[in-house]
């Protein structure tokens, strides 16, 4: 019996509609990431990070509960859930993530912030208004909370008076590029992800990361917004000589997500087969999407590394950073 | 087969179906990650044909759909085939889910 969908969306859309997130966080692990980096607030061109490196923790523990009820005869606890989830967030309860997890992907967040401070982009940040930006809403077609939601968060942008935002993922990019001006009248805001504002400045690296690895494009990068050859770029800038996969760039193979928040079983084969094909080009994997690099994370035999794409950049573009 | 005349209007309410150009070529299901035969080809033609339960019978398969678009940026005829898919889970999710405030 597959993990019920109904109940399972309804989460997701009471989430969002009460508590403006896909798996709501509270505001201590929105901003964590930030401690140390002296990121002022707010400004017309903010970083823009929609939660998504911070909710993967969360992605992880819940399809790793969903895992056990995908073929039980368990799943009328969902409905209960459901109903519980109304009055209070359950999210803490289901979804338990441990700090050394959360530091893992915070990591990624304080690499960017890094990399554009070291290109010398200047930015602010919109702290606990950093809102979701509800991408998995719109893709499992809870059309009316998605466009109440977008609303809610161009709002949050005009009010803020911000008119550039730098995001950190493929999915924000792509709700905020490509899909709010299409259901949010007269957003207007200018979209760019931060390995394209990268790959436009002229900046020098420290050091040659010296390494070689192949790379997983992102389908939402690749296919949905055209980003195929600036994380190419930065990888060679940095030092890193990359092997093609036989599917890549725009016939990138697919990571499995989103497909872990309700089938993590069908999730982890597509994944499956995506490790195999990279690790049979190079064993060191880049990604470039903090749920692609989930899914494939956790279906990597021992041999095989994955590491985010900003690890990498990092590494050859910032100073050393400072030990926490 | 029974056919609802009204089922494609209703599930282009939102105005985001439209499968019409395509030929039934089988390039998307050959792409598919997943290797789901009935995905999105024969889905689109049940659709089009107005066999409502034919299309809700197979909701796991909708939401399966990893939205990647190998098939999209691979259909000769230029089907918006993730957007399709999209619009059949927001028609379930609206009629048959009862997640209309979602």
């Amino acid at each position: 019996m597959p993990v019920p969908i109904k109940s399972t969306l309804g989460i997701l859309g009471d989430n969002l509609r009460k508590r403006h997130s896909a798996l709501p966080l509270g505001r201590r692990k929105v901003t964590a990431w930030t401690r140390g980096l002296g990121i002022p607030r707010g400004g017309k061109t903010v970083l823009y990070t929609g939660q998504m490196w911070q909710m993967v923790p969360a992605i992880n523990a819940m399809s790793r509960q969903l895992a056990k009820y995908e073929h039980s005869r368990m799943g009328f606890l969902f409905g209960f859930a459901r109903s519980m989830n109304k009055l209070v967030n359950l999210t803490p309860l289901l979804a338990r993530t441990s700090a050394r997890e959360r530091e893992e992907y915070d990591r990624r967040l304080r690499n960017i912030a890094r990399l554009l401070k070291a290109a010398g982009v200047e930015f602010g940040y919109l702290y606990e208004n950093d809102l979701y930006a509800g991408g998995l809403a719109h893709d499992e077609g809870l059309d009316r909370g998605f466009v109440a939601h977008a609303e809610r968060v161009s709002e949050n942008l005009r009010r803020a008076g911000v008119e550039r935002v730098i995001t950190v993922d493929p999915h924000t990019t792509n709700m905020l590029r490509s899909v709010y001006p299409k259901v949010v009248p007269g957003f207007s805001i200018a979209v760019k992800s931060y390995l394209e504002v990268l790959a436009e400045r002229d900046f020098a690296r420290r050091r040659s990361v010296d390494r070689t690895a192949t790379i997983h494009d992102s389908c939402v990068y690749a296919r949905y917004e055209g980003v195929v050859d600036q994380p190419r770029k930065l990888l060679a800038g940095a030092g890193v000589r990359l092997s093609e996969p036989e599917l890549s760039g725009t016939l990138t193979f697919c990571c499995g997500g989103p497909l872990e928040t309700l089938f993590p079983g069908k999730s982890a084969e597509i994944a499956t087969r995506r490790i195999e094909q990279l690790g049979s080009v190079n064993r060191q994997v880049v990604t470039a999407c903090p749920l692609c690099l989930a899914n494939l994370s956790r279906v990597a035999p021992p041999e095989t590394e994955v590491r985010d794409i900003s690890d990498y950049l990092a590494e050859a573009y910032c100073p050393t950073e400072a030990p926490a | 087969m029974k056919v609802d005349p009204d089922f494609l209007t209703a599930l282009n309410l939102g105005g985001g179906f439209d499968a019409r150009m395509c030929m039934n070529c089988g390039t998307c299901t050959a792409l598919c990650p997943l290797g789901v035969e009935l995905l999105p080809r024969k889905l689109f033609r049940y659709a089009l044909l107005g066999d409502r339960d034919r299309v809700l019978g197979q909701t796991e398969t909708i939401f399966s759909c990893l939205l990647c678009r190998m098939c999209e940026s691979n259909c000769p005829a230029g089907v918006h085939i993730a957007e399709n898919v999209r619009t059949l889970r927001t028609y379930i999710n609206r009629e048959i889910h009862a997640l209309a405030e979602a």
